[in-house]
């Protein structure tokens, strides 16, 4: 396949940015999208230009280093799909792909398509953690948590902490990743202990580190690549009304 | 500090702000269709409020301060909001969110424009001076020949239905908004309160216009 590739390049915080065309000439159906854009680059550097920037490290869709919002929607807007598991077979001979950056406040641009996402550490930092001593493994039986919380603790816990929610939000809110994060620990006897402190610290960091209120739009759950449910928002509201009361 | 400060706590006093105009828009509909059932029955409706007395004033402040309060809080995380997202993508595809969810600091704000216009024109007896006949000797007002007289002309018709178009807009949102901002909706029944928002917002929107405009075709009349 052939593809016309609108890619965003930046040099940096202080550079404005700018779309910039590539073609890719020789595309195969079975290639993933970041192998896609592996050739563009090597084709970049043959020819002494520089290369566009992307985060990525595992590619199958466990890490959630690749970010890249495509035609649009963070991750390309294939059901629970991160950019590395998106493969060219979803596109035609002729598209042309517009390629861009996560953008918030929260996530200055480092270069390219390679933004800093530590805010999300600052939140996880603020109280994504028990501190009690939980001792060697146990046995698997002996633990005293039901199918269904474990279940809901888990679907919490898929997040990867990508930060597609945060780039789909038009608030650029981390509610999605905050609500999952402090759900996740939320309904475990070991998590119990430090609920209230936690969703409180937890908020706050969000706020602190520049990320915006929720206003219920739900373009996180729809963009987000592991399906987190917004069920996980609601629960963030009722754990930060306990704490409140 | 933590309820009127913080990101949910904010949210949370939208939430509670909301409920209480909501059911206030809900109630006041109900007693405002008495209209349909002729000059008696509204001016009874109007009696009846009225002899409550210094309890009407303790429900005006109750709705002021809710009114203000969701208003101020309204714009302050608004405004935080668009700070936390200074540029967009040159390409931007919503896959979830729809116009009324975008829109509401807009139909916010044209409801207070609204319900400024509204209380001018049937409580401040400041635009139409002329539609008040008082009625009986306790000072009140023929509340019947008010509200036919009050939509003779054009222009308080076209603020009304355009008002309540904004008014579905802000509560198909805002319903089932109010419900997830409480903690009180989990993955079933968020879609059920998002149509059913839609579905409230729509049944104030045709009731509240039903008074004006039947009063235009001539189906309420002196
Ligand atoms: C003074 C005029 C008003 C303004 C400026 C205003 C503004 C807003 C804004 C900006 C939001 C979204 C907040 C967010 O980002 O999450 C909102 C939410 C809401 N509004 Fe209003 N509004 C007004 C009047 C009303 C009225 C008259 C009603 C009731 C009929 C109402 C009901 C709601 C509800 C239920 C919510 C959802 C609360 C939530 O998100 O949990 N508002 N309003
Ligand atoms: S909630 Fe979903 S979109 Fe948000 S960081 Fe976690 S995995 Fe990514
Ligand atoms: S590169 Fe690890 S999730 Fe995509």
């Amino acid at each position: 396949m052939k593809l016309k590739l609108h890619v965003w390049r930046q040099n940096g915080q202080n550079d404005k940015g700018k779309l910039e065309t590539y073609d890719a000439p020789n595309v195969s159906p079975d290639q993933s999208f970041l192998e896609m854009l592996d050739d563009v680059n090597l084709d970049l550097a043959r020819t002494g230009r520089d290369i566009i920037a992307f985060d990525h490290d595992c590619r199958e869709g466990i890490c959630g280093m690749c970010s890249q919002v495509i035609n649009g929607v963070p991750h390309g807007g294939q059901d629970r799909t991160t950019v590395c598991q998106l493969h060219m077979r979803k596109f035609k001979d002729g598209d042309e792909i517009f390629i861009e950056p996560w953008k918030a406040r929260a996530f200055p641009v480092i270069k390219d398509l390679v933004v800093d996402r530590n805010g999300l550490e600052k939140i996880m930092q603020a109280g994504g953690y028990t501190s009690c001593h939980t001792g060697g493994v146990p046995d698997g039986n002996a633990l005293p948590i039901g199918n269904p919380v474990a279940e809901y603790s888990m679907d919490a816990a898929e997040c990867i902490g990508c930060g597609a929610c945060v780039a789909s939000c038009p608030n650029s809110s981390a509610m999605l990743y905050t609500g999952a994060k402090v759900a996740q620990l939320a309904v475990l006897p070991q998590g119990k202990v430090e609920a209230q402190q936690r969703v409180l610290a937890m908020t706050e960091a969000a706020k602190e580190n520049g990320f915006g209120n929720c206003s219920n739009h739900y373009e996180c759950q729809a963009s987000c690549p592991k399906g987190i449910n917004v069920k996980f928002i609601a629960k963030l509201n009722r754990e930060y009304m306990k704490a409140l009361l | 500090m933590q309820l009127t400060q913080s990101s949910v706590g904010r949210k949370i006093i939208m939430a509670v702000t909301g409920l209480v105009l909501i059911s206030f828009v809900c109630v006041h509909l109900l007693g405002n269709s008495s209209m349909f059932f002729g000059a008696d029955a509204i001016n009874a409706y109007a009696q009846k409020l009225h002899s409550l007395g210094p309890f009407v004033w303790v429900f005006r402040l109750v709705m002021l301060a809710a009114f203000a309060i969701h208003l101020v809080f309204g714009i302050q995380l608004t405004l935080e909001n668009r700070a936390a997202t200074p540029e967009t993508n040159v390409q931007v595809k919503r896959l979830k969110t729809g116009f009324g969810a975008e829109t509401m600091i807009v139909s916010g704000g044209v409801l207070f424009f609204f319900v400024v216009y509204h209380i001018l024109h049937f409580t401040a007896r400041v635009t139409n001076p002329e539609i008040y006949v008082p009625l009986g000797d306790a000072g009140m007002v023929d509340v019947y020949f008010m509200v036919v007289n009050g939509f003779r002309s054009a222009l308080p018709v076209i603020v009304y239905v355009a008002g309540m178009i904004f008014l579905f807009l802000h509560v198909s949102h805002g319903f089932q908004s109010l419900f997830q901002t409480l903690g009180l909706s989990n993955d079933k029944s968020l879609p059920v309160m998002g149509t059913f928002g839609k579905l409230v917002g729509f049944v104030l929107l045709l009731g509240y216009i039903a008074i004006p405009l039947s009063i235009v075709f001539g189906y309420i009349k002196l």
